[in-house]
């Protein structure tokens, strides 16, 4: 069928046509980053800022490097990694149970609705101090803050995309004869996987903002800890190295997720 | 073995904060096995709420619905029912919707004459060449033939048919109705259609059931007496046109009684 190879041909040149698009924007990342970074030594060189308060970006790349070599870099990372992490798919998994429960049974929702847009409000960072008292200044305040962080912005992306599901494909299950488990199972998850995904994009923001926060419940190691620290002895280099880090690391998680969400949801119907 | 569909003095009442709406009020039917059955008649007549009674989405306020002796309540794959939004799974491929049906626990127990190849289905209906593609890349006509053959892997007794061709351009429904006719040519099923199209009710059916509204009662039963295969030249043979204007009249009838309550009500 001549379609065929004309489709085809059509198609090797959108594919080609997409992969310039996203060499392009690539291309315009890293042009728009250089561009702050000569922003931020002109700032410096002209006097805008004070130099030596506002540390060059060489000795933000020295600091980087020093912290590498000697391995506090990645102790750092590791412990702020490690407590995101946690607190992150502690409050996902949660959020995905109270989601459905909330979703699926209207008399859950009505009891719980009002506490949650109360606790919704409310910044993690403001329970710092009562964690500190009920938990002491181990690792347990700070991960529980950090679930909190997460746990509440997922909770409603997962429980609204419950309450939209179409009820539709539902009933187009139910009449070739499927018994709840496989509706749940076969129709409901599959829908709502790209809510999910969306879900932990905005936990890991919220976590990673809130981080450098949790970090101030007396930590040794952890960027935020490692920002402090430098606050305390004046040292700028590391601490907008913290700064810097903490938005790269966020930046490429997020990148990670995002990457997985185009291949998971290759199936939806996009505007764009 | 086909079945036919005994619809037994079928009330449906809604009560609400406005008072109560009586949506069908004692239909009966009996509907003989491969029967064509078109359900027309102006919004609000009910005829989607049959539907979806037979389809044993909702409970009847009164009545009951057997088909071949067996009451129906619940939804089942005896009952394909296809929906004017397709209703075909986006995150699956044509072949994977297809299949649906037959990886249920419902339908790997049941006789051999269920699930045979999927292949066969997806050619019925003309979609071969589309095996893996997803919905999101078909047109509206071609999602509706996934809808049909995935309808057909669980070898219903019953086909349900909710205004399938309403989103679809003219061509398109023209091509999708003379299609269906002749996938029933091959493979025979009882079917129950509700459709606005008085032209689309008298090519396709055997009998036309026009349905007043408020409340919803079966006002008259129009028998097509052109035989099957049916092409579309017959739409302007005059035997056609004859039967089509005798429907058309009485759906005007009620279409007017309809206006006339609303603007008076």
């Amino acid at each position: 069928m001549g379609d065929k190879k004309e489709d085809k041909a059509i198609e090797k040149r959108f594919d080609q046509k997409m992969r310039k698009e996203r060499m392009k924007k690539v291309g315009y990342f890293f042009v728009s980053f250089a561009i702050v970074l000569f922003v931020w030594e002109m700032c410096r060189a002209l006097g805008l800022v004070n130099p030596k308060l506002f540390p060059s970006v060489l000795a933000v790349g020295k600091s980087f490097v020093t912290m590498s070599r000697d391995g506090s870099l990645q102790t750092h990372m590791y412990a702020s990694f490690m407590r995101v992490l946690v607190g992150f798919s502690v409050g996902i998994v949660l959020a995905i149970i109270f989601g459905f429960l909330i979703g699926w049974f209207q008399v859950v929702r009505l009891l719980i609705d009002p506490v949650i847009n109360f606790f919704r409000s409310l910044p993690p960072i403001a329970l710092i101090p009562l964690m500190i008292i009920f938990f002491g200044i181990g690792e347990t305040p700070k991960i529980i803050v950090l679930i909190y962080a997460s746990f509440f912005p997922a909770l409603v992306v997962i429980y609204q995309s419950i309450v939209s599901l179409d009820p539709i494909y539902i009933r187009a299950g139910r009449t070739l004869g499927a018994t709840d488990m496989e509706i749940f199972r076969r129709i409901i998850l599959p829908q709502l996987v790209p809510h999910i995904i969306t879900a932990c994009r905005v936990s890991l923001g919220v976590c990673w903002a809130t981080l450098v926060a949790a970090e101030l419940i007396a930590a040794q190691k952890g960027i935020g800890a490692m920002m402090v620290e430098a606050q305390n002895f004046f040292q700028m280099a590391p601490l907008v190295l913290g700064i810097v880090m903490i938005g790269a690391i966020s930046l490429i998680m997020d990148g990670i997720v995002r990457a997985v969400e185009r291949r998971v949801t290759a199936w939806q119907e996009k505007l764009s | 073995m086909q079945k036919g569909i005994v619809i037994d003095h079928i009330h449906m009442t809604y009560t609400g904060i406005a008072g109560s709406f009586t949506a069908l009020e004692d239909i009966n039917l009996t509907i003989e096995p491969r029967e064509f059955i078109c359900i027309v008649g102006p919004s609000g007549c009910g005829k989607t709420t049959l539907l979806n009674i037979l389809a044993g989405f909702i409970d009847p306020t009164s009545g009951h619905v057997y088909i071949d002796d067996r009451e129906i309540r619940e939804p089942g794959p005896d009952r394909g029912v296809v929906f004017q939004q397709y209703a075909v799974f986006p995150w699956l491929t044509v072949r994977q919707n297809v299949e649906f049906g037959c990886t249920l626990s419902a339908n790997r127990r049941s006789s051999d004459e269920t699930c045979r190849t999927i292949d066969h289905f997806i050619e019925l209906v003309g979609l071969k060449n589309f095996e893996d593609s997803y919905p999101k890349e078909l047109s509206g006509g071609m999602k509706q033939r996934v809808a049909i053959a995935r309808a057909y892997a669980v070898n219903p007794d019953v086909l349900l048919m909710d205004e399938p061709f309403g989103a679809l351009d003219a061509q398109t429904r023209q091509f999708m109705q003379e299609s269906l006719l002749k996938i029933l040519d091959q493979e025979k099923k009882t079917v129950f259609f509700v459709t606005h199209g008085v032209e689309e009710a008298t090519f396709l059916a055997s009998r036309v059931v026009i349905m007043s509204t408020n409340p919803g009662r079966i006002r008259e039963v129009i028998p097509v007496e052109i035989p099957y295969p049916r092409e579309a030249g017959i739409k302007t043979t005059p035997e056609f046109i004859r039967i089509r204007a005798d429907i058309e009249k009485v759906v005007r009838e009620e279409f007017q009684k309809q206006k006339d309550r609303s603007s008076n009500g």
